[in-house]
């Protein structure tokens, strides 16, 4: 698989992140609306993306971002 | 106080009003001084223009120097100049505007378009930069004006300062009056706010003349004056410009005067840029090029990379530094003279007033150079006042005392690439002129002695000194947050010595182990073996904490199966309870980066216990080394006749076995290997060949040469150079190389790279391949060869520091505020934004890893199975 993992947060979980973190939505890493993979999973301008991915030191790493 | 805030900056161009508003006088005579030596009033040295000598009083303000600013004058200029730094500006702005009316050449719905868009993006803090470029792109094309109808000249820009319409050439003068017609409304459409700037005012006609504090002039040792570059400048002007007004007065004829006045636009385009291309730069009598305004503030001495961003400090010091391994790795070798001129301020109290009254009345070394009353006045300790400042001395002063042994100081090394390139050191004052290091802290600064300087930094207030011990220590850094392993360690003879001490069962009597033991601090003697002596990896446990550990040693073999204890190379390495029961010391057991026993000191007893172990470790090496005796010369790689024979016949045999894979390329016979041509596979093929060969004759040299070889010693252990250095020294150098490949360039047209050569000669000798060893000494075609791989390595070095270089600083640049907050997530620090949701996406202080991995599974394992 050449990309890693993507998946919509939804409502509730978009906030327990957020909330975890205390950061705003716009203080999270971006992803375009228009990016293949958020186009692939259909995740809409002010969505949370959740990205799994392989990690050469963790074995496996969570990213999260928003879509713009 | 209530503290003031810059909520903005706004730059404007000096209004001819607001030069004279904010000048004090008008300067008119060229002369300074006058035959007393006193400045001449309306001169460039005009005493309203403030002070610069000690004692006087400014006349328009009346403070000393130092309290007085300086002030402004001015030039009321005959004529007209261009501003240089505004002539490209001034060009754009002449082909957007109607020459006749001087309104811009664009309609008003189209120009309050693009005002409005401006303002757009001024609201929004975007650039406007595109829409001013498209307003002077469209105008530039507009043929005729579209409010007077006028035919519009294109006006061609000669640099630096000449405009010309068709072939008349446009005055300043002219210049100033086209632009002196814009209305302000047409202004906003080039981007321009006219309060701040009108386009005319870009065309000097009165000139600023700066205060003489902004130029001041020094007095040589033989009492004569010598003025600041722009004073002379400045001077150049006047002369001009009064010749130009007598000349006029005096109804001289116009070729003349234009004359004048071209001279004059030089010198005032000279006094503000004297850099300016297509004019030659104004020069000093001794012919060297004047300093202007622009140059003050460009580049990297300039006034902003050079005093504003980069300045210089006290306290310092910087000198060629020398090692020392009788110094510990945590103290550094001052030298006396410095000693004496760097300080540590002594803050007096009640409790230490007694000490400090002491360093006041010493006469040598640790003594006082200054003290700082309680008013802050700085008092010079001499000779004449020292029992008069002793006895006033009381809490509240600073007493400024030289660096003495002990006292805490930061080391650093150019380049600083990482944090070990400034630690902590302890003060030694010692004599002679350089800077002492134990040389096993040389591969964190990366330093060598062959005339590397270093700096150092005395710390001055106890917060900064207990910091520098507390974080900054170099035992702090034994550790690097690069790998997770040890960065200081053994270098070159701590290796050697180590390994000779160790290697195999060597035997010392009691005097050897004393003698060897000598500097160490060790109280008892382990009991020696059955025979009445001491082994090496006995005298060697001697510093050895209480450590249990096993690993393969740098001289491993990398056999198939590992023997473990029973290695017949002594490399395989056992270390139980502190003590050393086989294998032998080399690199990979305390050398810099690799060493395995410092990592297990450090992470089982901490720094502190690491730190005594690197200075024991050196200490032991250095007189081990010293007890067997070791040496390297020219005649080390000597090696008997059947080798050279042998190692002939490798390389004739390659030879042989290249002419004939060209053989059976040019027939045809070569069988392509996949996705390779068939010229690349003949490439791929012979490198190989030859390769092989080298690696052959190296081992046969090898062979030869014995693993007591002192050369062969220092290559296995790790202690310096490699089996490959050995080989090109004792039996060949091999293929050189450009670009990867076999040398090919030279006579390209009849493919040959020398004429010593057939064309199309693709043997191993016509293509680079040196079959000589170093000490053999090179063919003249050899050599050639060799040189030019050797520039080409030259040149990749060069190029790879300047690029890795700029490529850190961006780096740097864009990585400074991030910070690991106490969640584990990496984040800005100005705007909170997320950038790693987990550092390093494992969260793992990689000084505090082993290796990079958390846990060593392996470890804890023996770990416990050793308590049992």
């Amino acid at each position: 698989m050449l990309v890693p993992k993507h998946e919509v947060l939804s409502k509730e979980e978009a906030e327990e992140l957020l909330r975890s973190l205390g950061i705003k939505k716009e203080q999270l890493p971006k992803i375009k609306a228009t990016d293949p993979i958020a186009k692939e999973i259909g995740a809409k301008v002010g969505d949370i993306v959740k990205i799994t991915r392989e990690s050469p030191t963790a074995g496996k790493s969570i990213a999260y971002r928003l879509v713009i | 106080m209530i503290p003031k805030r810059i909520s903005a900056i706004k730059f404007e161009v000096l209004s001819p009003q607001e030069i004279r508003r904010m000048s004090v006088g008008k300067i008119i005579t060229p002369e300074t001084y006058d035959d007393d030596g006193f400045p001449i009033e309306a001169g460039l040295m005009d005493p309203r223009l403030g002070v610069i000598d000690p004692g006087l009083r400014c006349k328009t303000c009346g403070g000393k120097a130092g309290e007085c600013p300086g002030h402004f004058g001015h030039i009321e200029l005959v004529a007209p100049v261009i501003h240089v730094g505004y002539a490209k500006l001034i060009a754009k702005i002449l082909n957007a505007i109607c020459r006749e009316c001087g309104r811009i050449l664009l309609k008003d719905e189209k120009r309050d378009k693009f005002i409005e868009e401006i303002e757009k993006r001024k609201k929004l803090g975007q650039d406007y930069e595109d829409v001013v470029k498209e307003v002077f792109r469209i105008t530039k094309a507009v043929k005729k004006c579209p409010h007077c109808g006028e035919e519009q000249i294109e006006i061609k820009f000669e640099k630096p300062t000449f405009y010309y319409e068709g072939e008349h050439r446009l005055t300043p003068r002219d210049v100033r009056e086209r632009l002196e017609k814009i209305p302000n409304e047409d202004v906003l459409a080039f981007g321009m706010d006219y309060k701040a700037v009108r386009p005319e005012w870009m065309v000097i006609t009165v000139l600023p003349v700066p205060p003489v504090t902004v130029r001041p002039s020094i007095i040589l040792e033989s009492g004569q004056r010598s003025e600041d570059d722009l004073t002379h400048k400045l001077v150049d002007i006047i002369r001009i410009n009064q010749r130009f007004m007598e000349n006029k007065e005096a109804g001289a004829p116009q070729l003349i005067l234009e004359d004048l006045w071209e001279l004059l636009q030089y010198h005032v385009t000279t006094y503000l840029d004297n850099e300016v291309s297509g004019i030659p730069p104004a020069r000093h009598r001794s012919g060297r090029p004047l300093k202007t305004l622009a140059q003050r503030l460009k580049g990297k001495e300039g006034r902003f990379r050079g005093s504003l961003s980069g300045k210089r400090v006290n306290f310092s010091a910087r000198t060629v530094i020398s090692p020392d391994p009788n110094l510990s790795i945590n103290e550094v070798g001052v030298p006396q003279v410095i000693a004496e001129e760097l300080t540590v301020p002594l803050f007096v109290t009640e409790k230490n007033i007694e000490i400090a009254r002491e360093f006041v009345l010493r006469t040598e070394h640790p003594k006082a150079n200054y003290v700082i009353r309680d008013d802050g006045k700085r008092i010079r300790v001499l000779d004449a006042n020292r029992e008069e400042i002793a006895d006033m001395l009381e809490p509240g002063w600073i007493v400024e005392r030289q660096l003495m042994d002990g006292d805490i100081v930061l080391f650093n090394r150019q380049p600083s690439l990482h944090r070990m390139s400034i630690m902590a050191h302890y003060v030694r004052v010692l004599p002679y002129k350089t800077f002492r290091l134990n040389p096993a802290v040389c591969p964190p600064y990366n330093a060598d002695f062959d005339g590397d300087e270093m700096n150092l930094h005395v710390p001055q207030s106890l917060e900064a000194q207990a910091e520098a011990k507390v974080l900054m220590a170099v035992q702090e850094h034994i550790l690097s947050p690069r790998f997770g392993g040890p960065i200081i360690g053994g270098i070159h003879d701590h290796i050697s010595g180590l390994y000779l001490l160790t290697r195999g069962i060597k035997k010392f009597t009691k005097e050897e182990v004393m003698s060897i033991l000598k500097p160490l601090s060790i109280e008892e003697l382990p009991e020696p073996k059955e025979d009445g002596y001491w082994t090496g990896k006995q005298i060697f446990s001697c510093i050895l904490p209480d450590i249990t550990i096993e690993f393969k040693a740098e001289i491993c073999q990398g056999c198939e199966e590992c023997k473990k204890e029973k290695c017949e190379y002594d490399a395989y390495v056992i270390i139980r309870n502190g003590e050393l029961i086989s294998g032998t010391i080399d690199e990979k057991a305390v050398g810099a980066f690799k060493g395995i026993i410092i990592d297990e000191i450090t992470r089982k007893y901490g720094n502190e216990e690491a730190k005594k172990f690197i200075d024991d470790m050196t200490q032991l090496a250095i007189r081990a080394i010293m007890n067997a005796g070791f040496s390297f010369g020219i005649d080390d790689e000597d090696i008997p006749e059947e080798a050279i024979n042998q190692i002939r016949e490798v390389i004739a045999n390659a030879e042989r076995e290249v002419e004939r894979l060209i053989e059976a390329y040019k027939e045809g016979n070569l069988e392509p290997m996949p996705g390779r041509s068939l010229e690349e596979t003949l490439e791929m093929r012979i490198m190989r060949e030859l390769g092989k060969a080298r690696d052959q004759a190296g081992k046969i040299a090898g062979r030869f040469l014995g693993m007591d070889n002192s050369a062969v010693i220092m290559a296995v252990s790790g202690a310096r150079g490699s089996m490959l250095n050995l080989t090109q020294m004792a039996a060949c150098i091999g293929q050189q190389s450009v670009r990867g490949e076999r040398i090919k360039r030279g006579y390209t047209y009849t493919n040959r790279t020398l004429s010593h050569f057939k064309p199309g000669d693709l043997g191993a000798k016509a293509r680079g391949f040196v079959k000589s060893s170093y000490k053999e000494g090179l063919s003249p075609i050899e050599y050639f060869f060799h040189a030019m791989g050797g520039r080409e390595g030259l040149v990749d070095t060069a190029v790879r520091t300047s690029q890795s270089g700029y490529l850190q600083r961006r780096l740097i640049n864009a990585l400074q505020d991030l910070k690991v907050e106490y969640d584990g997530t990496v984040r800005e620090q100005t705007s909170g934004m997320l950038v790693q949701f987990r550092y390093g996406e494992d969260g793992i202080d990689a000084m505090k890893s082993f290796r990079g991995k958390a846990v060593d599974v392996k470890r804890i394992v023996a770990e416990v199975l050793n308590k049992e």
